[in-house]
């Protein structure tokens, strides 16, 4: 037994609940700024992410053809989307053909009044829900809260974050910014019937969410649930999960309502065989998951009798239309690209201000928002900061199961940030800076010259500077500037 | 225009802007079978390995043995709940063993809360998977309804050597003929790695996974 002085506080993190979850608080650099201050953040991220790596590269190494479904995960994924209209009326007619009832919204708003609307129709007065970064991404759980509805999350990681306050800070594991004896506070102080002397042993822990929900689940009349696949040839859904709170979600409740993004579709069930190899070893880095439950419409006599899927495009057809940055859209949100990612390993997700951080949400987040379509997202938005949050190492890349160029397409957004099509670039010390460099390189001569001007300042300047004045001080301000050369490469060259 | 032919037009407008050709066929030169012949001893060797790496408990055992398995699987428990359509034989033995059975029939389903109430459920299934240790169960008769094998907290399943596959896509192509039946894939008992990326067995689902591997003597 634990003794407790007081009771503990449980300060949420982020600090305020955002308005928008998919934009949320400062530019990038500026929250990141703050996150990296919090060295327990930074510890328990450092052994999370590393003991995952590991995994994850056992796991992969062990099949022989793991670049061969790489490939055919890839290549499913982009002719789905070459074909995405007709795949979504074929989905809507086999869904309906089983007894279910589709739905379609442009945008968050749209899909939470859908949503709220068929939860009231039922009477109910509180629903469960399964993970699911979709009804994040259009903030379900807080419209549902103000129709008077409960919305309760069945993860333990999500629990973790509903309880604590918390916005989500990774795809697969939310809650990876707390660890144990946070978690362990987490409880004792927000859900209502923690044990006594509750411990950190995380066996424990995952025992007390268990008898937490075990009540709910039984009583739950709605669930709610975003799908990993849907299969337009037959209309199947799957969620994949590991601690069997989908499977209580997609078996219990009478109604159950599917909120769906449009990209999530594929085209035949045989489909399947590539992603359920793909997707559990690389995201928790098993052969396969505990649980895998996939549904067609209704089975009379067995699970919901009433099945609602909400198609969500929400910025989803703005990313399609961009041949570079609709990549992102075969995301199956593995999670190992924030895994890898040396920049999200020190800042956290919650730099990112999106519930989709890391290198996906990197390229996700600006484009579902808009970035570069004029009018839409101005440059300076925190959500256009993102596409330079990155070093471009390309460790994204060779982890994506899908094969996502995730490099290529932050180059390519960051071009979009810089210059929106169909409006004029406002110059920015960057771009005045580079027109400098540019004009340098204009010829011969004038790159001879620009060098030796430099050192020429090598002799009047003193020999070690490290602060250069406004606008300089932009860029030293986290950098040295290296000595300055006396003499050029060329004019050494040529002296040789 | 409702939100159904605007979605679509927008889809169908972004596809026709981005002038991205239509992508070959998808490359599927990945491997249909596995390391270990389907059906083959050496798939359930592996079979049996995977399932013990996630901590499920495994039995080996003969048909002739299979009555007295079941019954060990069982001993420790007050009731059992089994689907209508399981094979007779296995009824009888967790019977005569000592242990209530409950049937659950279409007719005369069990409520939530009385499936909560029992000690264990005993299921057969439908293929199972060498390479990753994974148990596929369709729904039909004799695995019953999905919430059989959801509630109790012990499932006993038995899983015929002939059932057992080597790889997912032989698996994914045995049961696409029948797309339209729930299916659950279970790998192990519930767990998660929610906290510091530790994994625990045992959340919502079953936490302990017995599975019984029958070889015809
Ligand atoms: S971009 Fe690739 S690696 Fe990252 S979450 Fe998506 S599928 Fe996984």
């Amino acid at each position: 037994m634990s003794t407790h002085l007081g009771m503990p506080t449980v300060r949420p993190m982020p600090a305020h609940a955002p308005d928008e979850p998919l934009r949320w608080g400062q530019p990038f650099p500026a929250a990141a700024h703050d996150t990296l201050r919090d060295t327990q953040l930074r510890a328990n991220l450092r052994t999370a992410t590393r003991t995952i790596r590991d995994k994850r590269l056992a796991v992969t190494a062990e099949l022989p053809d793991w670049e061969d479904l790489r490939d055919a995960g890839a290549g499913i994924k982009a002719s789905a989307m070459a074909a995405l209209p007709e795949l979504l009326e074929q989905l809507e007619v086999s869904v309906q053909a089983r007894g279910g009832q589709v739905h379609w919204a442009r945008d968050a708003a749209e899909a939470n009044r859908i949503v709220t609307g068929i939860v009231q129709a039922t009477g109910a007065r509180e629903v469960v829900k399964v993970k699911s970064m979709v009804t994040q991404e259009i903030g379900l759980n807080e419209h549902l809260a103000a129709a008077g509805i409960q919305a309760t999350e069945t993860d333990l990681a999500e629990l973790i974050v509903q309880l604590a306050g918390d916005m989500p800070s990774h795809i697969l594991v939310p809650a990876i910014h707390r660890n144990r004896e946070q978690i362990r506070e987490i409880f004792d102080a927000r859900m209502g019937d923690a044990p006594d002397g509750l411990t950190s042993d995380p066996a424990a822990l995952a025992a007390a969410a268990r008898a937490h929900l075990r009540a709910r689940f039984l009583r739950a009349e709605v669930a709610v649930s975003g799908a990993n696949f849907a299969i337009a040839q037959t209309g199947t859904i799957g969620v994949v999960e590991s601690e069997g709170n989908g499977r209580m979600c997609l078996t219990l409740p009478r109604t159950l309502i599917t909120v769906m993004g449009i990209e999530k579709v594929l085209p035949r069930f045989e489909d399947l065989e590539v992603f359920l190899q793909l997707l559990p070893r690389s995201s928790t880095g098993e052969r396969m998951n505990p649980y895998t439950s996939t549904w067609t419409g209704v089975t009379p006599g067995d699970g919901p009798q009433e099945f609602h899927l909400v198609l969500l495009d929400n910025g989803r057809t703005r990313a399609l239309a961009d041949e570079i940055g609709r990549t992102a859209l075969h995301c199956i949100r593995c999670s190992a690209c924030l895994n890898v990612c040396p920049v999200y390993e020190r800042t956290g997700g919650h730099a990112y201000g999106s519930v989709y951080p890391g290198p996906i949400g990197a390229i996700l987040t600006p484009q579902l928002l808009g970035v570069g379509e004029t009018g839409v997202l101005d440059p300076h938005d925190p959500a256009a900061s993102l596409p330079f949050a990155s070093s471009l190492c390309g460790a994204c890349y060779d982890a994506c199961p899908v094969k996502i160029d995730i490099p290529t397409a932050l180059v390519h957004l960051r071009d979009r940030v810089q210059h929106p099509p169909g409006r004029r670039a406002r110059p920015t010390v960057w771009s005045v800076a580079l027109g400098f460099v540019a004009l340098s390189m204009r010829s011969r001569r004038t790159f001879r010259w620009a060098g030796r001007i430099v050192t020429v300042l090598s002799w009047v300047l003193p020999r070690r500077v490290r602060r250069l004045p406004f606008p300089g001080s932009l860029w030293t301000a986290s950098r040295d500037l290296p000595p300055l050369p006396r003499q050029t490469f060329r004019d050494w060259w040529s002296a040789r | 225009m409702n939100a159904r032919a605007i979605v679509l037009a927008a889809v169908r407008n972004a596809l026709d802007g981005s002038g991205v050709p239509t992508p070959e066929p998808s490359p599927r030169a990945y491997r249909i079978g596995g390391a270990v012949a389907a059906r083959s001893a050496d798939a359930v060797d592996l079979f049996v390995d995977r399932l013990e790496d996630y901590r499920a408990t495994v039995v080996r055992t003969t048909s002739a043995d299979l009555p007295a398995a079941v019954a060990a699987a069982l001993r420790d428990v007050a009731s059992v709940v089994v689907p209508a359509g399981l094979d007779p034989s296995w009824v009888h033995t967790a019977r005569a063993a000592g242990v209530e059975v409950q049937v659950d029939d279409s007719t005369a389903p069990r409520t939530h809360a009385e499936l909560d109430a029992v000690a264990a459920v005993l299921t057969s299934s439908r293929v199972a998977i060498a390479e990753t240790g994974t148990i596929v169960l369709d729904g039909q008769p004799d695995q019953g309804r999905r919430v059989l094998t959801l509630l109790p907290d012990r499932h006993v399943c038995v899983v015929a050597a002939s059932q057992v596959v080597g790889s997912v896509p032989e698996a994914v192509r045995l049961l696409a003929p029948h797309p339209d039946r729930p299916l659950t894939w279970i790998s192990g008992p519930s767990a998660t790695s929610d906290i510091e990326l530790v994994r625990v067995e045992g959340v919502h689902g079953p936490r302990d996974l017995r599975v019984l591997v029958v070889r015809d003597a």
